[in-house]
């Protein structure tokens, strides 16, 4: 479609891409469903997120000799989520290495390695797992530009799935956002679609700084339509920008990764009631895009954000009060938070259910932020 | 690796074998000592070997009256070492060394030549493997207990009744029950996400960790833990961890634990040992090499028991370990280096009562390498591509169920229908166990909150200014920031 052929044309032509995109969504969230945005595109295929990720790995690699990929099972496993599946095939030993199980090592040798210009993948296998190497993250690749005085940059992508799972229990569930979220010298991006995870994932490679890429397990075998430019390898997504998966007047529902999905969901049934949700895919978690949500909130005047993990110094949070500082006058009524329960993940799978945020929980703070009534257009 | 001996004198002689100019002369502890007979002290106190593992052979045996000389050769499971050779009595001795380093394990052979000297082929310091009739039969009820639960949660699992991960210890029996069954009340365990068989052996009993595993309110910890998060403080089951090498500083902990009661607290009854269970995988991790440390250091009551299935999820042993001995890495810190055949419940035994006693005596930790193997995927989500159908056959012919049972049947410390009975009775055990967890409660709302803290008083103070757990609705709700 567009006649991108370098990174460097990518950057002028990210803003066409975007504007576009931001028109093609206004369009097709009229239309409910994503059926019916199929008969709407000319070209629209579906893409699982784990394919997303699996070519923008790709891709990047390809184009660019200093990236390579880390982590344990990467390589003869396929992955252990078979996100790198074929790459090793691809690319090789000497690029797809397959570690031993030592987090703290691993990571602090794909640091020490951008320090010195490459530019390491380092892949998780859960970021609960991170919590092993995160001094590597934060102390060595978050600050070192900083202490350094700009001299060494790391250009590091920490990677893996993110939250809960199904079943997996308390060491295998946190949501990270909101620690790595906190720290100066981090970029952190948490893709939904398949579109999100192409185009963050290529960002966050491309770019000069430590990125934690926070994903989903269960959305990884979720397919999403993808245009044909979202499929061309020089397409990236900025990095620090909302997007807003669904128009609306009544409310503004924020959320990232698998809760965008919950909350598309909630706005059907709300929809339906008469309350029109506008949805905010934050896709950023660091830097937030406070000026799209407070653009959205200004248009509105309610607010419920939405995530999965823990309530006290979360996302919703610092979103809440991103609002509060800057559109106070603007609302109408208090900011609404929906959080994961503020319990450690138990195992028993009703528990569980209890303790993440399900459409149900959406549907009734929205109803109660928007005082139990339906508005009229 | 050459060194050249003096000649002969009226004591002794001392073979030095260095490598790098690396040299440990310690004390000497001899073996045979016999009038006229040729005296080996070996010196091995740098690596604390236990004896068993090393002792001289003389080959061929022979009489005063042979001219032929004897070759005397020691194998050393460690890289430095020295042989001491004497002889009481008189006459031409020249002693010769050479040594030879095999690359795969760095065990080397000394061997030394004496003329005109008698001498015997010494007595074997191992004593022979003796259990009784009841001994044989806890140890294989124990296994196929642990082997019928994981065959029946393969089972639940794919029914639905189970969710989430789930590790199968198949085929490792032989470590747990060899290790657990010579432990007492009192005593700790520490393990990984594959803790199943582990609480099982430890006395948890099968109706609680199936209640777990399908996360009721009945289960060993009140279905919040699950499969990976087996604790039981009642029966010293510390866990249960879904990280590999988290299990290992919370062991050494409890062992600390011990030594403080017996040391500061002066509880002289206090005797407890901790046993930490992990794989190969773990070996690389730096938490492993910082609790061999500081459990060696501080003579720690501990037995670190590597259970080396030689795979790591799709991760084979060898890629990804520079050195694949792992006992090996007991005597950098200084302390014992064991490899034992992890698929004999018997060898294994025979390893833990030796390192358990140490512990107890207060000789410090023990590491001990056993060679196992898991006869199922890393997971019940594992597709199990990666290893060869060779290797899962050599170690299937190696089941240490079977392996126990051919010994009880030999040796006559069983029959048949002994052995058959025991089956029947844990298939009951089982069928029990599953209905006993089908028929129990799921946790109530009210659970969600409980067990976050020991003092609920974390939860803060609530908007009408009394701490929130003091509301007895408070539990009812999901928790309010």
């Amino acid at each position: 479609m567009l006649p991108v052929h370098s990174h460097l044309t990518c950057h002028i032509w990210q803003d066409v891409i975007c504007t576009l995109k931001i028109k093609l969504a206004r369009i097709s969230s009229q239309m409910q469903s994503p059926s019916s945005l199929r008969s709407f595109c000319a070209a629209a295929k579906e893409m699982t997120v784990r394919d997303a990720l699996n070519s923008a790995i790709d891709e990047e690699m390809s184009a660019d000799s200093k990236v390579y990929l880390m982590g344990e099972e990467v390589g003869e496993y396929q992955g252990a989520y078979k996100i790198s599946k074929g790459l090793l095939q691809k690319f090789g030993p000497d690029r797809v290495l397959d570690t031993p199980i030592t987090e703290a090592g691993f990571t602090g040798i794909g640091v020490g390695s951008a320090f010195y210009g490459l530019k390491p993948i380092v892949e998780f296998m859960t970021f609960n797992f991170a919590m092993q190497a995160i001094d590597h993250i934060i102390n060595s690749a978050a600050k070192t530009n900083y202490m350094s005085a700009g001299q060494i940059s790391v250009p590091i992508v920490f990677r893996g799935p993110n939250g809960a799972a199904a079943g997996v229990a308390a060491q295998h569930s946190q949501c990270f956002a909101a620690w790595y979220g906190s720290c100066p010298g981090l970029k952190v991006l948490s893709p939904y679609s398949a579109e999100d995870a192409r185009g963050l994932l290529k960002a966050a490679i491309r770019d000069p700084d430590p990125v934690v890429f926070l994903e989903n397990e269960i959305l990884y075998g979720e397919a999403f339509p993808v245009s044909a430019e979202v499929l061309d390898p020089s397409f990236v997504l900025p990095i620090g920008k909302a997007k807003i998966e669904r128009e609306g007047t009544d409310v503004t529902v924020t959320a990232f990764s698998k809760m965008v999905g919950y909350a598309l969901k909630a706005a059907e049934i709300l929809e339906k009631e008469g309350i029109n949700v506008e949805v905010i895919n934050l896709r950023s978690i660091r830097p937030l895009d406070r000026a799209t949500i407070n653009q959205s909130v200004r248009k509105t005047n309610r607010l419920v954000t939405v995530e999965e993990g823990w309530p006290q110094h979360g996302i919703g949070a610092e979103i809440c009060t991103s609002v509060v500082e800057e559109s106070f006058d603007y609302l109408d009524a208090p900011v609404e938070r929906i959080t994961g329960a503020d319990v450690p993940m138990p195992y028993a799978a009703n528990l569980e259910r209890m303790a993440v945020p399900q459409i149900e929980d959406i549907v009734r703070a929205v109803k109660r932020a928007c005082s139990r009534s339906a508005r009229g257009k | 690796m050459f060194c050249m001996l003096p000649a002969y004198s009226p004591t002794s002689t001392c073979i030095n074998v260095t490598q790098n100019g690396w040299f440990f002369p310690l004390d000497a502890r001899t073996l045979v000592l016999h009038d006229r007979h040729l005296t080996f002290g070996l010196n091995m106190a740098s690596c604390h070997a236990p004896q068993a593992s090393f002792f001289p052979q003389i080959s061929p045996p022979f009489s005063a009256d042979t001219s032929s000389s004897p070759i005397v050769s020691c194998r050393f499971p460690c890289r430095y070492a020295s042989l001491q050779v004497s002889s009481p009595s008189s006459g031409t001795f020249v002693p010769r060394a050479e040594e030879k380093t095999k690359t795969e394990r760095n065990i080397f052979a000394c061997a030394a030549t004496a003329s005109r000297l008698v001498a015997e082929k010494p007595a074997p310091t191992k004593k022979k493997t003796t259990i009784t009739k009841e001994e044989g039969l806890v140890l294989y009820e124990d296994m196929v207990l642990g082997r019928s639960f994981e065959d029946m949660c393969a089972q639940m699992y794919y029914r639905g009744k189970m969710f989430g991960f789930v590790h199968l210890y198949n085929g490792q029996e032989a470590v747990s029950t060899g290790f657990i069954k010579c432990l007492k009340e009192g005593d700790f365990v520490c393990s990984t996400y594959r803790d199943h068989v582990h609480a099982l052996s430890k006395g948890v009993p099968a109706r609680s960790v199936m209640s777990e595993l399908f996360g009721k309110a009945t289960g060993v910890c009140r279905g919040q833990g699950g499969s990976m998060h087996m604790f039981s403080k009642e029966h010293g089951v510390l866990g249960g961890f879904a990280f590999i090498g988290e299990g290992i500083p919370v062991a050494t902990g409890a062992a600390f634990k011990s030594k403080y009661e017996k040391e500061v607290l002066k509880n002289d009854k206090v005797d407890a040992v901790s046993v930490a269970f992990f794989g190969d995988g773990t070996c690389n991790n730096g938490q492993f090499f910082e609790c061999l440390n500081m459990a060696a250091l501080w003579k720690l009551p501990i037995i670190f028991v590597v259970e080396n299935n030689l795979w790591a999820i799709g991760m084979s042993h060898i890629r990804a370990t520079s050195d694949p001995n792992i006992w090996k890495k007991g005597p950098a810190f200084g302390i014992p280096g064991v490899h034992v055949d992890g698929m004999d419940v018997l060898k294994v035994r025979e390893v833990a009562i030796e390192a358990i006693a140490r512990a107890r005596r207060g000789d410090g930790p023990t590491l001990v390498e056993c060679e196992t193997y898991r006869f199922r995927g890393h997971s019940l989500a594992d597709p199990d591509e990666l290893r060869k159908p060779a290797e899962k056959a050599h170690y299937a012919a190696r089941d240490p169920i079977l392996a126990l049972k051919k010994y009880l049947l030999q040796h006559n410390l069983a029959d048949e229908n002994e052995l058959k009975s025991i089956q029947t009775r844990i298939d009951e055990v089982l069928e029990d166990a599953v209905d006993f967890a089908e028929a129990s409660p799921l946790p109530p709302r009210s659970q969600l909150l409980e067990n976050v803290f020991a003092d609920p008083k974390g939860f803060g103070i609530g908007p009408d200014g009394r701490y929130r757990c003091e509301d007895p609705s408070f539990t009812a709700g999901t928790a309010q920031v």
